[in-house]
């Protein structure tokens, strides 16, 4: 992890004031503070600052928490022709993958008798909407036994906790 | 010939295009490059712009680079290239050489050094199968046979065999510019390019070459 020049430099600042015993030493420490917060100004950017940067304008900020176990109705973009409209999927979380911009939620539902898994990017724009419908009680962090189950044993306990 | 420019590569990442699509992409940060030296024909026979890239520090270079750099301006250049055009109009030393002259959707080649592997053996650097790793085999990862016996009693040139993989220059050849970013110095690039983050890359407009470059020419 790199820290942001600014970062350093005002935490410097606080230490100034916490340890302000030996006058020769803050002294010392607040010429290092005032030099990265010169440095701060003409320093650019670290690579991984800008790419955390390009990645955080995508990321939408109004995402509920979702959990493993929820059940959750997602909008999803379709566009046929020109015409554009939102259908709805609803289903069970049965496991999350990656962080940040590349996050995903597989849902799994049972269609006409038939299980049907999709994986949503979150962040992604197809995804238009998002919506925890029930929080499931669950003590795995993936559910793949579910894809064993039939009928009443798919159930997911409900949790009122969250 | 339009003039390339040089960059450091950041990174990778994605990108959700107009379509929702995920996108791979790379990010460079280009420039500020500064014009080091304009050749002319003249003079030098040929023309062409010599650009720089990356700061350095006095004790780090030689004193005839120290002389050749000051001539153009007082920054300390780490990396200079060299681009072939076919007149200086509007040029001038010291001149900034900026993403600016670069947009979105402009095809380009990015070249850089590879990232290096050492001594790499056979499945590595050129992709042969492996042998059995179990009943009784010792033939894991040799070669298996490489060429003939008595005749012709030698190693044809240009055997595939293990040695240095990686570490050399590359260009990967119309990728798509898909943002450009003034302010931070920063261009967005439709897939992979060589090395790791950090890497020096020469970044100049694609050229075109075979029956395309007859049809439309090349910009």
């Amino acid at each position: 992890m790199t820290v942001d020049p600014t970062e350093t430099s005002v935490s410097e600042d606080t230490n100034n004031d916490s340890t302000a015993k030996a006058p020769q030493i803050e002294k010392s420490e607040g010429k290092v503070a005032t030099e990265t917060a010169k440095s701060a100004a003409t320093i650019k950017l670290s690579a991984e600052s800008l790419i955390r940067e390009f990645e955080s304008s995508q990321e939408k900020t109004d995402l509920p928490e979702i959990y493993v176990g929820d059940t959750v109705r997602v909008g999803v973009r379709i566009s046929e022709g020109n015409k554009e409209r939102v259908q709805p999927y609803e289903g069970v979380v049965i496991s999350k993958r990656h962080g940040g911009l590349n996050e995903t939620i597989t849902v799994r539902r049972i269609f006409q008798g038939i299980g049907v898994e999709r994986i949503f990017m979150l962040h992604s724009p197809q995804v238009a909407s998002i919506k925890v419908e029930r929080r499931g009680k669950v003590r795995r962090a993936k559910l793949f036994y579910l894809r064993e189950r039939v009928g009443k044993a798919t159930r997911v306990k409900q949790r009122f906790d969250r | 010939m339009a003039i390339g420019i040089l960059g450091k590569k950041l990174g990778m990442s994605q990108l959700f295009d107009d379509k929702g699509r995920a996108v791979p992409v790379t990010l460079i940060e280009a420039g500020p490059c500064r014009i080091t030296q304009l050749k002319s024909k003249s003079i030098d026979g040929y023309s062409s712009v010599q650009i720089g890239f990356g700061d350095t520090r006095e004790k780090l270079i030689n004193k005839p680079s120290i002389g050749h750099l000051s001539k153009s301006g007082e920054v300390l250049l780490r990396h200079l290239r060299e681009y072939r055009v076919e007149a200086l109009d509007g040029l001038e030393l010291g001149n900034p050489v900026t993403v600016g002259n670069f947009e979105a959707g402009q095809k380009v080649d990015v070249s850089g050094d590879t990232m290096g592997r050492g001594f790499s053996g056979y499945q590595k650097r050129h992709g042969f199968s492996r042998g059995p790793m179990t009943h009784g085999s010792k033939n894991h990862r040799e070669p298996g046979s490489t060429g003939a016996g008595t005749t012709p009693g030698r190693i044809y040139p240009g055997k595939r065999m293990a040695g240095r993989y990686g570490g050399k220059k590359v260009t990967t050849r119309g990728l798509t510019i898909l943002r450009v970013d003034s302010e931070r110095n920063l261009l967005v690039v439709k897939g992979s390019v060589p090395g790791k983050p950090g890497a020096l890359l020469n970044i100049r407009p694609a050229k075109v070459v075979g029956s395309q470059s007859l049809k439309g020419g090349s910009k």
